[in-house]
Order: C-alpha cells, then structure tokens, then sequence
C-alpha cells in the first residue's frame, strides 16, 4: 500500500510537490545512515552531515572540474568517499584499547562536522560561503536526470534498495552482534568480538550510505554549500531518527516525511510561529513516545528483530549431560 | 605445563591495595575454588586474569604465553570465558540468540553477515540449551527467565565460547537450594573439558565441586589446598571465624 503511493506520487502531486517529496526521500536515505549506527549499533553520531555533504562537494567537484556526471561514476564515488571519510575518523574515535564512551564518539563526529563545514566556508577552491552553483545534472549515457518524476523514482530506487541492504545487515547474525555490541559492549568483548572493528563497520557503511545520499541530493539541488557538512544538518538528521523512530529501519524514513510534510505545512498555515510548533511537537514526541512515530506501527517483535535464516522449529532432544561444552 | 600461572599479582586503585603479590596456578581441568571474605580480592582476581582489569604489578600467563597486557577479546580467543558476578544477559533478545551470540563470537564478519554460521551452530545451541534446562524457554525473551535461569543462561553463555578456562563469580548467587543444586550437576558434567576458576560464598556448594581450594584475605592468598586442609587450616579458621 505505502509502495503504490510513493510509486504513484508524482502522477498525483505537482511539479513542485514532487521536487519536495523527492528532497525528502534523499534526506530519509541520511537518517536511515543514522539509525544504522544508532539505533542498531549504539554508536551516537552527530557527523552524519559530514559525510553527505563531503561526497555532495566530491562530485560536485567531479561535475565542475573534470565534467564527469555519469551516474555510473559518481554514485559509486560517493559511496567511496562516504566510506572513506567514515572510515578515517570511526577508525580514530572508534579502535581505542577500550571501547570508546557514547559522549566521545559524539563529541568527536559534532566536532568533525563543525571543522568540515568552517573549512569549506573559508576555502576559496570550494566556493567558501558560497559553496558550488550551477552543477550539471546528472547523466546516463546521453540521458539527463533532471529534477522531477525521473529522479523521483531515481531517489526512491536508491531508497528501497538502501533500505533492502540495511535490512539483510540488521538482520543477520552480524545484526546480532550489534545488537550485542548496542547493549552490552563490555560483556561481548569478553566472548571474543572485536566489538570496535564490528562497529567501524558499521559505520563506515553507514558514512557510504550519507555519502550516495550527498551525491543525490547535490545533483538533485544543482548546488552545495557548507550547510550540508554542518552541526545544523547533523541535529536535524538525530531529529528526524528520534522522531521517527530508532532501531527500526522504517521509523527514520517515517520521521523525515512526518517532520517536512509537517514543516511545509506549518510554514504555509502559520508562517511566524512554525518553528516554535514544529520544536514542540518534536519535544513532546521524544518526551513522551520514545519509540517515536514508527512505535505506532512496528510490533515489538520486529523492533527487537530476528537474526540469521531460522533453522527452527527447535529440535527435542535426550542430550547427556557430558555435552554441555561441546 | 600447568594451564594458568599467575605470579606476584598487584593490583592497585588509588590507596587501596586489592591484590597483593598473588601467586595462582590452575592445571587442565582442575576445578579451583576461590573463597574468602567480602572485599578480600577474589572478583578483582578473576578480572584481571580475564583482562577486565590490567594488574598493577606481576604476570597472567595462559596455555605457556604470557597475556598479562592482553585485550579481554585477545584472551577470550585464547580461551578464557568470564562470567560476571551481575548477570549480564541481552533482555531483549530470545534465549537461543543469546546463545547464538555466545557461539558465533570467533566467525568471521563476513560470515556473520551472510548469517552462513547459524545453521552449523544450531544442534550446539539445541543441545547447551537442553543442558541448562532452557530448551523450553528458546524463544522467550531472555528478561522474562528467574534469576537462577538467567545465571544458567550466562553460564551457557559462558560455556558457548568453548573455553579452556571458565571463571565464574558467585554463579549460584540468588539461587534456590535445588537450582544450586542443579547447576553443581551441571559444573560437574564440565569437568573433562575445561578448568574451572569459581568464586563462591557458599561453602557447601564449592567444597562439593572443587578440587582445591585458595582462601584470599586482605589481596593475599592466605592458604590453598584440598577441602579437607582448608576445613582443619588454623588460618583459614582465623579469617572466618574472628573476621567474618
């Protein structure tokens, strides 16, 4: 039913409409990256920006310095530097002697963010406050995708199939470790994970999933600037997870839609006070309803999930006693 | 080659002196009981032998290598299992996947992800639940168990990772009579797999599982040996009937 919808979106929206809907989608990409390392993995990033808007200004500088706009090329360039960024500073706030504290990490990625973003505003290669206009669309062979129903359904393919990804890793037996790692780290260690390396993981690929999402939302827009590399993004993504709802896959993608349609909304019907509306419905709902919106929909058995291909039903057995350590 | 050595073992926080020069040998599959009173050293011993904490001064050598800086990932894949004295479960997960967490610890990531292990470790989940008596409760979440069901399950857990050595801190803790009683039978069926280090207050309870017996007091080892020395040992007599 939701598929039909969003499938059948553009035909029934305006144009306008459906470069909003189509924003939107790109954003719950990023807040999908979030809820991978915090809703799943207990790793709080306050960085994810860093990473959208670091592949966002990578292929825009793609696009303007070597003409390159094929998607074949820049989509996994983007997920290259996403990974790659995500990758260099997980590894150095992550791979400690001891795990790292929640208050570390997301310190340390806020600050990632806030130096990413003061850089870009002061370097004139980059296009300083400016950041980078006019970039070319992006291209397949000779094809353009231009803003509107092609590249609303580019946007909501990239979605379903990031979304498809994510939910084949949370729900492996590598989801399970995380799960471990989210909820006992200390005790996990003592198993034999190497819970920083499974977490460096899943960070990365979350930074990779930012970095296509960056990509998207850059051709998309025609533009970047240093406010897809900041602290203000960075908060607004945590939002739309907790809004939303964290540790399911579908409740950041609630989130996002549930917190623009709401913005678009409240800024059309009260255009002095929408903000101060907006940051309240936000606080009640994490308040009083901390498994957000999706809370409403998912059970309580998907939210805690199942791992691995289930080789049940259980088996009955006599099994001796000697076995217990086999 | 005995399985454990540890010597002159110091750990210090601050101004207090937890262990003081202990000296501690286990050999392959010898049950060794640590008993003493509260605050003498025995749950700080465990963590520094399974590297929850780094000693102060001294060596933990384990299987002949020394691992006295080891990570507790490094010395888990060595073969050293802990289990905490709090019970430490996953409560939101099902019995069997805490299990499986235990099991699948040493599988590589990509294994993990492609969840190829699952199916090979099932019959050993099957079975260490059974064991425990748990079989029943596989796909309850584990917050829903008793207590005594929940340090079974740890100590499941403990055993999954198929350890050379399990150190266990006060696993009957909480327990019924007849649930201590149980996890006696199932420590004992453990024997000809692993060496087992225990913390116990219960001194029933480890004198009918344990081979030898080290009483701690103050961070030092005041006397060790089997049951029936530590029961006529003039010091051990001291610390418990004028200390405690």
């Amino acid at each position: 039913m939701v598929l039909v919808v969003f499938a059948a979106a553009p035909i029934m929206l305006a144009d306008y409409l459906t470069v909003f809907v189509t924003r939107v989608l790109i954003l719950a990409l990023l807040a999908l990256s979030f809820d991978l390392v915090w809703g799943y993995s207990g790793i709080m990033s306050f960085g994810q920006a860093l990473f959208f808007g670091g592949a966002g200004y990578g292929v825009a500088l793609l696009a303007r310095d070597l003409g390159i706009t094929s998607i074949f090329i820049v989509l996994p360039a983007a997920l290259g530097i996403g990974l790659a960024l995500s990758f260099a500073i997980g590894g150095f706030l992550l791979l400690g002697r001891y795990p790292s504290t929640t208050i570390f990490v997301a310190m340390g990625t806020l600050t990632g963010s806030y130096a990413a973003e003061r850089l870009a505003r002061g370097w004139y290669y980059l296009g300083g406050q400016n950041g980078i206009p006019s970039i070319p669309p992006m291209t397949a062979g000779g094809y353009e995708f231009a803003e509107g129903p092609v590249y609303y359904y580019l946007a909501l393919s990239v979605l379903m199939i990031v979304y498809l990804v994510c939910r084949f890793v949370v729900r492996s037996q590598f989801g399970l470790a995380l799960a471990g790692a989210r909820d006992r780290e200390a005790r996990i260690l003592f198993f034999g994970y190497q819970a920083q390396k499974l977490k460096l993981t899943v960070f990365s690929l979350a930074g990779a999933i930012a970095g296509l999402a960056g990509a998207l939302y850059a051709f998309h827009e025609g533009f970047v600037g240093p406010n897809m590399l900041g602290v203000v993004l960075s908060t607004q993504v945590v939002l739309y997870a907790l809004f939303g709802g964290v540790g399911t896959l579908i409740g950041p993608v609630i989130g996002v839609v549930a917190v623009e349609i709401a913005g678009f909304w409240l800024a059309d019907s009260f255009p002095k006070i929408w903000p101060i509306i907006l940051g309240l419905l936000l606080l009640v709902v994490t308040l009083f309803w901390p498994t957000g919106l999706a809370g409403a929909v998912v059970s309580e058995q998907e939210r805690i999930g199942r791992f691995g291909r289930r080789p049940f039903p259980p088996r009955h057995t006599d099994a001796g006693a000697d076995d217990a350590a086999a | 080659m005995p399985l454990l050595e540890v010597r002159g073992l110091t750990k210090v926080f601050g101004r207090l002196v937890a262990l003081n020069g202990i000296d501690l040998i286990v050999g392959e599959n010898e049950f060794r009981g640590l008993i003493g009173p509260n605050g003498s050293g025995k749950s700080t011993l465990l963590k520094c032998v399974a590297g929850a904490e780094i000693p102060t001064e001294g060596t933990i050598r384990f299987g002949g290598c020394d691992v006295t800086m080891d990570t507790p990932t490094k010395r888990a894949r060595a073969g050293i299992s802990l289990k905490f004295q709090m019970t430490s479960v996953l409560p939101t997960l099902t019995v069997y996947d805490n299990v499986l967490l235990a099991m699948q610890a040493r599988s590589p990531t990509a294994s993990l992800i492609f969840s190829r292990t699952r199916g090979l470790l099932h019959e050993r989940i099957l079975h260490t639940l059974e064991q425990f008596r748990l079989a029943q409760h596989s796909t309850e979440q584990a917050a829903a168990l008793s207590h005594g069901q929940q340090q079974w399950l740890e100590i499941a857990m403990a055993l999954a990772c198929k350890p050379w050595l399990l150190l266990l801190d006060e696993p009957t803790a909480g327990m019924s009579l007849e649930e201590r009683r149980i996890t006696g039978e199932l420590l004992t069926a453990i024997k000809p797999h692993c060496s087992l280090v225990i913390v116990e207050h219960d001194l029933d309870f480890i004198r009918n599982i344990c081979d030898i017996l080290t009483v701690l007091d103050q961070g030092k080892v005041i006397d060790s040996g089997t049951v029936r020395h530590i029961q006529s040992s003039r010091k051990v007599q001291e610390v418990y009937l004028i200390r405690v």
